[in-house]
């Protein structure tokens, strides 16, 4: 064997037939993450994955029944790993080895999953494009002159340049959805509550949420099996049964209602991108959903109420880098010049921007015109996407306006590169779930497909999506390699 | 809104970030054009609308207080910055001055 498998379901089909080992799948994926040309890793953990293969295998020979057990994936490198280098791409926190594992990675531990090594990211994932890392941009594969996405890129690309089985991102504003669609991938994240972020950075934490990328959707249902359900370490996992994700998988989309909302097909949306989202729905029409007209008028107002409450959030969780306990310290000539030189050096120009954003944005005088009026008005988009879900079972959009970007492009244009994620947001501001999948191409890039559902109703979006992924072939294209 | 230099120079310290005069320069053009995007929200009549802390329908998650294992003294200290550590301790610069 010289490639990875196709899909989880096909490794772990592969595993039990003895056809190959954990051992053979992480040896490929460790040697393609080393020759990986396009800046995905931060580290390779190969020792680490090593042992975690040979237990993998000693559980297969057990006749273990977990899906995850042998199967070598990607880890975001803003996603806390006991002893091994976790830097969120920021050089703040160079060198910094946790001393304890998220507990994302704790479960995917007990499924016996192989965690290769940390991706590359956007620092501590604010960006859209995988530029703001600390440690140089990704490249995207199918084109290496353009950005991957971000914030997730490392991760996005680790899984469709064929180095990883699967990936985990964090999706604040689109982290994992936008790579996921500029890079050709399945990518996915869940409602806000289900998965929990202890160890994991934080950085908006009232919209962070960790996620799966795959090469297919049921890569994703699979994940997230593994990772949902309540955490004593994290108050905001909701205190409910996971359900079975894939019961409804294979049912297709008969007697289904998907919205369509008017406001995600906007002026400055490229043509070949509204084009495969329509032929989307056409053929979801055609295999007998009904397709109905919700409105999201607030949708444009999402982009404004993303960058109060982020950056204010962010501003928050920042604070902690003060280079007392841990991470970089630049000393100055008192305790205070101490903070402001270390956090002056150690963040990059985007983190930099957004302390003062959100910094300002909670300042005396400004809290109530800006977080506060914010808070409100997310309260009123919640409530255009519950009245929308009383009309429909799910909601397919665009998950970008646009295929891949040159690097560079957006680079000194904060305000153009935020559009990037102005589909991908109002879930986030709304806390439900969203995949994009493959839809199509535009000059020989991958144009991402986004399927909304409602709060904790990830069995139906898997469902819708699934649907599509099987009539189509766009997921099985891979780019050449670099 | 758009911002002045002097504030940016003013929340930056209030954010603990040193800034040079270039990035005092770029980043009041920048932050500008984006308070100028947000300033939209005002547009939005929010006069008898709550507001969202987060769009979980939980709060206050309580548990019992019983002591759980935590940290060891060298867990915590071993990624102390470089000058940071001095024995048992983080080693900082004196904030209270000495009698």
């Amino acid at each position: 064997m010289s490639e990875l498998p196709a899909s989880i379901a096909d490794a772990a089909a592969l595993l039990r037939r003895r056809a190959t080992t954990s051992a053979e799948l992480t040896e490929i994926a460790l040697t393609a993450a080393h020759r990986d040309p396009y800046n995905a890793w931060l580290h390779v953990a190969d020792a680490h994955a090593r042992a975690q293969a040979r237990q993998a295998d000693e559980r297969l020979a057990k006749s273990d029944a977990s899906p995850l057990l042998g199967i070598p994936w990607a880890c975001k490198d803003i996603i806390g790993t006991k002893g091994i280098p976790t830097t969120a791409a920021s050089k703040i926190l160079e060198g910094y080895k946790p001393p304890y594992s998220a507990t994302v990675v704790e479960r995917l531990d007990a499924a016996g999953a192989v965690m290769l090594g940390k991706t590359n990211l956007d620092e501590f994932a604010m960006g859209s494009s995988n530029e703001n890392s600390a440690f140089g941009p990704v490249q995207n594969p199918w084109d290496t002159t353009r950005v991957p996405g971000g914030s997730s890129g490392g991760s996005a690309v680790a899984v469709a340049a064929g180095q990883a089985m699967f990936g985990l991102g964090t999706d604040t504003g689109g982290s994992i959805r936008q790579p996921g669609a500029l890079s050709g991938v399945a990518a996915m994240k869940p409602t806000y509550g289900r998965v929990s972020r202890f160890g994991v950075v934080a950085f908006a934490s009232s919209l962070d949420q960790v996620g799966p990328f795959g090469q297919t959707v049921d890569d994703c249902a699979i994940v997230c099996q593994a990772l949902f359900g309540k955490d004593p370490n994290d108050a905001t996992t909701m205190p409910l049964a996971v359900d079975d994700l894939r019961r409804d998988i294979g049912k297709g989309v008969k007697g289904l209602r998907i919205g369509v909302p008017k406001e995600f097909f906007i002026d400055g949306m490229e043509k070949d991108v509204e084009r495969a989202v329509r032929d989307a729905l056409r053929w979801y029409e055609k295999e007998g959903a009904e397709l109905v007209d919700v409105s999201l008028s607030l949708t444009d107002h999402g982009l404004a109420v993303y960058y109060i409450i982020q950056p204010a959030e962010a501003s928050s969780n920042l604070a902690r880098y003060d280079g007392v306990r841990f991470g970089l310290r630049v000393e100055g000539k008192d305790l205070l010049d101490t903070y402001r030189r270390t956090r002056g050096q150690g963040f990059g120009a985007e983190v930099k921007r957004r302390m003062i954003i959100g910094t300002y944005a909670l300042s005396a005088g400004y809290y109530d015109a800006y977080y506060v009026k914010a808070q409100k008005v997310r309260t009123l988009i919640k409530a255009e996407f519950d009245a929308a879900f009383a009309k429909c079972d799910a909601i397919v959009t665009p998950t970008s306006p646009t295929v891949a970007f040159k690097i560079g492009q957006k680079v000194d244009d904060p305000l153009a590169m935020y559009l990037n994620d102005v589909f991908t947001l109002p879930g986030n501001i709304a806390g439900l779930p969203g995949i994009s999948i493959p839809c199509g191409f535009s000059q020989g890039l991958p144009i991402g497909l986004q399927i909304m559902a409602n709060s904790f109703q990830e069995a139906t979006m898997f469902r819708v999506a699934a649907a599509f992924e099987r009539a189509t072939a766009f997921h099985e294209a891979r780019p050449e390699a670099a | 809104m758009p911002i002045d230099r002097q504030t940016v120079v003013h929340v930056a310290d209030l954010a603990r970030i040193a800034l040079t005069d270039a990035e005092i320069e770029r980043f009041t053009g920048q932050i500008s054009v984006v308070l100028d995007a947000v300033d939209r929200l005002a547009e939005v009549d929010t006069s008898a609308v709550p507001p969202a802390a987060s769009a979980l329908p939980i709060h206050n998650v309580e548990r019992d207080d019983e002591p759980r294992p935590g940290l060891t003294n060298e867990q915590a200290l071993a990624n102390a910055p470089k000058g940071g550590r001095d024995g048992e301790f983080f080693r900082v610069q004196e904030v209270l001055e000495a009698r």
